[in-house]
């Protein structure tokens, strides 16, 4: 039986990649370990070694192709005794084989409900910007870079450091070319210390500088949680304002994908509960930049947690020579008058598809981006629960204490005249993060739950 | 279990078994006259305001926790004479006579300690958290271990900016066996930062002594997995630790890198205002005052050398007083913080 070569994942979060190279040609002898192609995503580049002795039959994938979905043949090995003929056989991609390794493959089983593709509808233009503005479709990963760059060109306090930041360029290569661009002394990579670091950075801030450290994921940052509350929070307020920390951490925070419970984890409530922190929590590629600039220009601590799966996830940018964005102001990305739905990060994904779903039973849904979390935007939420008078919070976070409360008590005191339903919350289930697909998929929310929350509070 | 027990009462004040050996078994270079005296008066100051805040503790007009230095003077005294202007200094929470020394103003300082509003934090940091940013204090930490990184990272700024400043980064006995230090030490020596450690090490961890604490008491050494240099110093002898200060100082100027001063003092006093120090003996602490204490020798010195008669000596003492009287007088009257207060420093809209 020929064997099957499959484009493999390099992540648990990736979907597609470029074949870059082949090593080997039709024909060729292999043996287990061989290296015989060069795979490549946005992030990283990897060997595919040949996983059993045989004879390169044939190529099924030429190189230079981009964009080969994970589990897609890209050739075939034949045993001793086979010949060509077995190739055309083993080349049907889903076949049995291939279709049973799809479904235990890290990205593919929670797909349809963790990695939506982007929205079909681009969000709405910020208000903010002139008429006419260009905008230049890129990456969440690539805005951010951008953002970075832009400042540490403008100010030579701004540095960046973290794990892997510099001669790796990123562990989830956000930091790319920064170090060719700015040296060493602005882009440090530290050891893995991360209570250390952060320490570190929060010195180097109540010195003057503008730090940008990186947490690989904010899992990682409860390591320094110490350094993140009690120095980087209260210092200016414990020094009657004399001492300033203008720094900036950020990173991946929430559930990627099979990554299980100490690396999936949602710590937006846990910083929007500090006072002296700013918290960011962006959704797409406009606003990762406008923020982050805005982010490394405050002069306060601001946490800025980003999300793995968006990394990857494009989106239009106003092509401005400065792009910021205000700090503390919520957008509606799109307009309705029967139901609100509030969401930030990745969970704009679900609200905004749960949205699409909701028209076409004739509830139009207006859904507001939080983008930050602290200070919270109250005042844009009021007013859309005032002309809706429903209201559903969406979060991958768990719902005790989360941002979806935080909202739900504001949205009662401010406007509870005006509601015609219960507050209604999704969040993620109230249980650690479990690694099986299933029960993975079972834990986040789902644009079902949504859908069914906006219906309920409709009383659809 | 079984806790190990003190192998020894620990000794009064272990004498600096010096890493490097030889140095500081000799006796340290002496001072000026006028350096013998000011460091006479700087002493004095710290350990009358140290006096006059405890008896102000106990009459209620100082709350929360209060750590006082006295026994410890002669370490910043020490140090601050090694400094010059724009060098930083952080410590913990026992940072009274950092303070002072740094010539933060005593009124200022104690206001601080009674929560009014002219207190270095307008009455918002209290006793462990104060700060000044003219003096480059960077405070008055109150987590045991936290201004390890912290001063890390202040001279991380200096060698980015390419400056000569160094960072004094002061933590106790207890600290040193945070895993923070250790974190600290290895991207110190790592990047050459012009960090000192100066480990205050008075012996005992709030009521735990160093020998139930810690695997290994000679503090000195911690650095050598990383490659520091370490040295132990009589921090009760001011000239000795103005000595080490500046070669600490100068190694750090030539871009060498970290280096650990540690430093063997003594407190009088308990671990804060509530502690009875009940895990150790009034003999002990009686032993040091009366042969180790540092103003007291600096005294003997002055009068023996006949650098500053009686006399000259009882002005210093009455000017002191004075000052410390000042200041408390000052922070007993000084008003509250207006209520307005509480919201505000959370965040700062002034740009650098």
């Amino acid at each position: 039986m020929p064997i099957q070569v499959l484009m493999p994942a390099l992540s648990p979060t990736m979907e597609k990649g470029n074949l870059a190279k082949w090593l080997k040609s039709e024909g060729d002898k292999v043996k287990a370990g061989d290296v015989i192609a060069e795979i490549e995503t946005d992030k990283a580049t990897m060997e595919v070694e040949a996983v059993d002795e045989g004879t390169l039959g044939k190529i099924l994938v030429p190189e230079g192709t981009a964009d080969v979905a994970v589990n897609t043949p890209i050739a075939v090995i034949l045993g001793e005794g086979e010949d060509k003929s077995a190739i055309k056989q083993a080349g049907q991609p889903a076949a049995p084989p291939a279709a049973a390794a799809k479904q235990a493959s890290a990205p593919a089983a929670p797909k349809s409900a963790v990695v939506e593709p982007p929205p079909a509808k681009a969000p709405e233009p910020d208000p903010d910007l002139p008429e006419g503005t260009e905008m230049v479709t890129m990456t969440m990963r690539e805005a951010l870079r951008d953002a970075m760059a832009e400042e540490m060109r403008r100010d030579e306090a701004v540095f960046v450091m973290g794990e892997e930041v510099a001669e790796y360029q990123g562990a989830y290569k956000v930091t790319q070319g920064l170090l060719q661009e700015f040296g060493p002394q602005r882009v440090v990579d530290t050891p893995i210390t991360e209570h250390g670091f952060a320490g570190l950075g929060v010195g180097a801030a109540l010195a003057g500088l503008k730090p940008i450290v990186e947490f690989m994921t904010f899992n990682f940052a409860m390591q320094a949680m110490d350094q993140l509350i009690n120095s980087a929070a209260k210092t200016l307020y414990m020094s009657g304002g004399q001492m300033k920390s203008s720094i900036v951490f950020r990173g991946p925070n929430g559930a990627a994908a099979r990554v299980a419970a100490q690396h999936s984890q949602d710590y937006s409530a846990w910083y929007s509960h500090i006072p002296g922190l700013k918290v960011i929590a962006p959704s797409n590629a406009a606003d990762a930049k406008g923020l982050l600039k805005a982010a490394i220009r405050d002069p306060n601590p601001v946490i800025f947690l980003e999300n793995e799966i968006l990394y990857g996830q494009s989106g239009p940018v106003p092509k401005l020579d400065d792009f910021v964005l205000p700090i503390g102001k919520a957008r509606i990305a799109r307009s309705g008058g029967d139901v609100t739905l509030v969401s930030f990060s990745i969970g704009m994904t679900y609200a905004l598809k749960a949205a699409d779903e909701l028209a076409k039973d004739g509830i139009a849904a207006e859904v507001i981006d939080l983008r930050t979390l602290r200070p919270m935007d109250s005042g844009t939420i009021i007013e859309s629960v005032k002309k809706t008078g429903r209201i559903v919070t969406v979060e991958e976070g768990w719902p005790q204490s989360g941002i979806g409360a935080e909202i739900v008590a504001r949205v009662i005191a401010a406007a509870f005249d005006y509601l015609d339903a219960p507050p209604t919350r999704v969040a993620g289930k109230d249980v650690p993060m479990p690694y099986a697909a299933n029960l993975e998929k079972l834990a986040l929310p789902s644009v079902a739950e949504v859908v069914e929350a906006a219906k309920a509070v409709c009383y659809r | 279990m079984a806790v190990a027990k003190d192998k020894a009462q620990p000794e009064a004040v272990r004498r600096p078994a010096a890493a490097k050996a030889g140095k500081s078994a000799e006796a340290p270079p002496e001072l000026t006259k006028e350096q013998e005296i000011a460091a006479y008066r700087e002493m004095l100051l710290i350990r009358r305001f140290e006096e006059k805040a405890g008896q102000m503790y106990g009459m209620g007009l100082i709350g929360g926790f209060c750590h006082l230095y006295i026994g410890q003077e002669a370490v910043v005294v020490g140090m601050q004479m090694a400094l010059k202007h724009g060098d930083q200094i952080i410590t913990g929470y026992r940072d009274h006579g950092h303070m002072l020394a740094c010539g933060m103003d005593p009124k200022g300082v104690m206001a601080e300690l009674t929560g009014r509003q002219h207190g270095y934090s307008k009455g918002k940091g209290g006793s462990m958290h104060m700060f000044s940013a003219e003096k480059g204090f960077f405070g008055g930490h109150g987590i045991v271990g936290a201004m390890v990184p912290l001063g890390t990272g202040l001279a991380f700024a200096n060698k980015y900016r390419g400056n000569d400043h160094v960072a004094l980064t002061y933590f106790g006995d207890g600290a040193a066996n945070q895993g923070q230090v250790y974190e600290s030490f290895n991207m110190a020596k790592l990047w050459k930062l012009p960090v000192i450690y100066i480990i205050e090490n008075n012996q005992y961890a709030m009521g735990t002594s160093i020998q139930r604490a810690s695997a290994t008491v000679n503090l000195a050494k911690r650095g050598q997995s990383f490659d520091i240099d370490g040295e132990q110093v009589d921090g009760m002898d001011v000239r000795a630790v103005k000595d080490a200060g500046e070669r600490a100082v100068k190694w750090c100027r030539g871009g060498n890198g970290p280096i650990i001063l540690e430093m063997l003092t003594y407190r009088y006093r308990g671990h804060s205002m509530s502690d009875p120090a009940k895990y150790r003996t009034r003999e002990e602490v009686e032993k040091v005052r009366t042969e180790h204490d540092p103003i007291e020798q600096v005294r003997q010195r002055l009068l023996e050398r006949k650098r500053a008669s009686e006399d000259e000596l009882k002005k210093i003492d009455a000017g002191v007083r004075n000052a410390i009287n000042e200041a408390a007088e000052f922070a007993t009257n000084d008003p509250e913080p207006d209520p307005s207060e509480l919201y505000t420093d959370v965040y700062t809209n002034a740009a650098r």
